[in-house]
């Protein structure tokens, strides 16, 4: 069992555990994943690593309720255990060598954005981030991007906070004020990585994506999360979770991050109608 | 005492459920002997003087000595006899593929059918189960520690042998619950889980200590194990990632490897009315290959309910790798068998749903190096095959995240790790490997037989040392 040692809402959808599990935290790198199951009944899923405290011997998460199995985790709390949490899957985002770097996260995506940030930083490498929301509601870890990057860009869809605007504005912003990126690194939805690949790809700067399909096992047995990079089929939970952007087939990754919408929404139901039983 | 022996030359019959009714359920097909039959049976042992059957297991079981207690109704000292060979009698007992090892040497196969080892091994097994309540107890320790990566058949028995000599093992695996592929791959109706579950627990009274969720070449390495105080590790980490075919359309909606498929109905209970693993709801699957695993995977997706299940393999019937046991039973189910087919392209909707499988006819032409016909595509035979899943069960290949960790540990171009002669010693000294790490994906009693095998090299070189 693994235990919860902070619990902490992050905005209205999206918070925060940090776990014991002192052997992952021993190992874990920026851009590796876990995979927990809340529950001895649960789903297994994976969640991408959003920071570790090797002396503490903890690992944390970022979550955003999107289903049955994330709905089951939240309903856990401080001081109680997860029922697994494996890891650290996966390979570490690839840090060597880069100068000067473009750091674009997504809504929770920012979560696993952040500790490349962090550790690019903290190599020395100049980092400019450009994080987007929905609204300003929904901005998290602000301070966190502060502290880690000289440039920080925060986005809002609605105006609400930051700049109205997408992040693919901002980065062209960013790209057209004459900055020189040895790479960007994009991570959040779907279809968001996929316009600044087309947006870097004009460009022609290096971009790496982190992928988070559905999966089951995380060490290559299932092929569940296989993705077409290149034109070859890998699997996102040994040859990634990291790939690079232009290479990646996203409207088929997109399609196939679909496959359980029906039985998510169902659960999504099934578990608000408890709750809403409890409240009564 | 002498026994009077049973001349019938035909094997008694296994009751097994009727196939209308248990395609719609996920209980046991084969409902086992009863006390009579089992005495009966064992009474048409001849208890010959060469025992070829025992020769012809690959742990070695004495054969003959177990059934003749069968015969006189000491079903307990039968299992003490398999016991002392086997690690999970209750498993081989069900999943062997006794046709082609004991039972196939059987002379009594000569002019009839083999004498029911299989069977009788499952009755003495589930006889032990259901009658002994001691549990067994861990012997004095030895002081020495080993490790075993991998809780599957292979991990299990060189960990329970190890542990019957005295030392203290521990074996790490991946996944949240121990078993392998008895617990992710083979489904309910041929192996149920409980079964599984209480052989892990012997082994757990023997002092055995399992580790799960400890994914190896991640968490810690072999070095790591090796630096925890362990003499020696034995890999049996399995076979690894699954094979697509490299064809359009395989990244579709409704596409599976068979170890998905199994494992979200097996390992995830996705059968279960309830479950929080999602699975396709079917109404007409392909599932393409024709060995044990797919076997498993057509007649799983029957039970959850698909119309039509077709079985997709390019070779004929007489080809198929699976145990024909297998087959028979798939067939009884209503699986359709499409052989002398390949898939050429899935064809998909527009919302990324398999709606099709486009095939093309085959026919056998001159043997290749297997040995076996090779197939060759007839022109212009193009049809769609009608099915909205399919799953691949086409095989494996090794998995990447031990031997790109483990320094020193030589693999072949497969990827599969090299061992040394029947021993299981790899280019690393101490390390031992064994089942489908090396091998490539076999059965779960050769896995067994390497396990074994190992377990008494670990034992010699660990002694050799001090």
């Amino acid at each position: 069992m693994y235990k919860i040692v902070r619990k902490e809402s992050l905005n209205p959808t999206v918070s925060l555990m940090e776990i014991e599990a002192p052997l992952i935290a021993k190992k874990a790198e920026p851009g590796q994943f876990i995979i927990f199951r809340a529950k001895e009944d649960s789903e297994r899923v994976p969640l991408t690593i959003a920071d570790f405290d090797r002396e503490k011997g903890t690992v944390t998460i970022i979550y955003q309720i999107v289903g049955g199995a994330t709905m089951e985790l939240d309903t856990l709390k401080e001081g109680e255990s997860l029922q697994d949490f494996v890891g650290p899957l996966g390979q570490p985002s690839e840090t060597d060598g880069l100068k000067k770097v473009a750091v674009v996260g997504g809504g929770v995506g920012c979560a696993i954005a952040y500790p490349i940030a962090k550790k690019l930083s903290r190599l020395g490498c100049e980092v400019h981030s450009v994080v987007g929301f929905r609204n300003k509601d929904l901005v998290i870890l602000e301070d966190e991007f502060k502290a880690a990057s000289t440039e920080l860009r925060i986005m809002t869809d609605d105006g609400s906070y930051g700049t109205k605007g997408l992040v693919t504005n901002a980065l062209e912003e960013l790209i057209n004020e004459g900055n020189q990126y040895d790479e960007v690194i994009a991570i959040g939805p779907l279809v968001m990585m996929k316009f600044v690949c087309l947006l870097t790809k004009k460009y022609n700067i290096k971009t790496v994506v982190s992928m988070n399909p559905i999966m089951i096992d995380g060490t290559g047995m299932c092929g569940g999360c296989r993705l077409t990079v290149g034109g070859e089929t890998k699997f996102a939970c040994v040859d990634g979770p990291d790939f690079d952007g232009h290479l990646v087939d996203f409207d088929e990754a997109m399609h196939r991050g679909t496959m359980y919408k029906d039985f998510e929404a169902h659960a999504r139901e099934a578990s608000c109608n408890l709750l809403n039983q409890e409240e009564k | 005492m002498a026994i009077k022996r049973n001349m019938d030359p035909k094997k008694s019959p296994m009751p097994v459920q009727d196939p209308e009714v248990r395609r719609n359920n996920f209980d046991e097909v084969a409902l086992g002997y009863s006390y009579e039959t089992a005495v009966n049976e064992a009474k048409r042992c001849l208890n010959c003087k060469h025992k070829p059957c025992r020769s012809a297991c690959p742990v070695q079981i004495d054969i003959p000595a177990f059934i003749e207690k069968v015969a006189n109704e000491d079903m307990e000292g039968a299992y003490e006899i398999i016991s002392q060979s086997s690690s999970l009698p209750a498993v081989c007992g069900r999943v062997c593929p006794q046709e082609n090892q004991c039972e196939g040497k059987c002379v009594r196969g000569i002019k009839g059918e083999s004498v029911g080892i299989g069977r009788l091994e499952r009755f003495v097994a589930d006889w032990h189960r259901e009658h002994c309540t001691e549990k067994p107890t861990a012997p004095e320790s030895n002081g020495h520690k080993v490790a075993i990566i991998g809780a599957g058949p292979s991990g299990l028995t060189a960990a329970g042998d190890l542990a019957k000599l005295g030392y203290k093992v521990t074996i790490y695996e991946a996944l949240h619950l121990a078993g392998g592929v008895l617990v992710y791959g083979i489904p309910e109706f041929r192996l149920p889980k409980a079964i599984v579950q209480k052989e892990i627990e012997n082994l757990k009274a023997i002092g055995v200590d399992i580790e799960t969720n400890m994914v190896i070449g991640k968490v810690l390495t072999v070095d790591e194990l090796f630096e925890m105080g362990n003499e020696a590790v034995y890999i049996g980490s399995g076979a690894g990632l699954p094979r697509f075919m490299n064809i359009p359309g395989e990244s579709l909606k409704g596409v599976y490897s068979a170890n998905e498929y199994l494992t979200r109905i097996n390992l995830m209970k996705a059968y279960k009315e309830g479950s929080k693993t999602p699975i396709k709801k079917s109404k007409n699957v392909a599932v393409v290959g024709g060995g044990n695993v797919a076997m498993d995977a057509a007649r799983s997706a029957k039970r959850m309910g698909a119309e039509n299940v077709y079985i997709v393999y390019r070779r004929g019937m007489e080809e198929l790798p699976a145990r024909k046991e297998e087959v028979e039973h798939a067939e009884e189910e209503g699986i359709i068998f499409k052989t002398l087919t390949n898939p050429i392209e899935v064809l998909g909707d527009e919302n990324g749903e398999v709606k099709g499988m486009k095939c093309i006819e085959m026919e056998l032409g001159e043997p290749d190096e297997s040995g076996r016909r090779r197939p060759i595509a007839k022109e212009n035979s193009e049809f769609v095959l009608d099915v909205d899943t399919m799953i691949m069960s086409i095989g494996t290949s090794p998995n990447p995240l031990i031997r790109s960790t483990t320094p020193g540990l030589e693999t072949n171009r497969h990827g599969c790790i090299v061992t040394d002669g029947d021993n299981g010693l790899t280019s690393r000294e101490g390390v031992y490997a064994g089942g489908d790490a090396v091998t490539g994906a076999a059965t779960v009693i050769l896995a067994m037989g390497a396990g074994k095998a190992a377990a008494k090299a670990i034992d010699e070189y660990i002694k050799s040392k001090n």
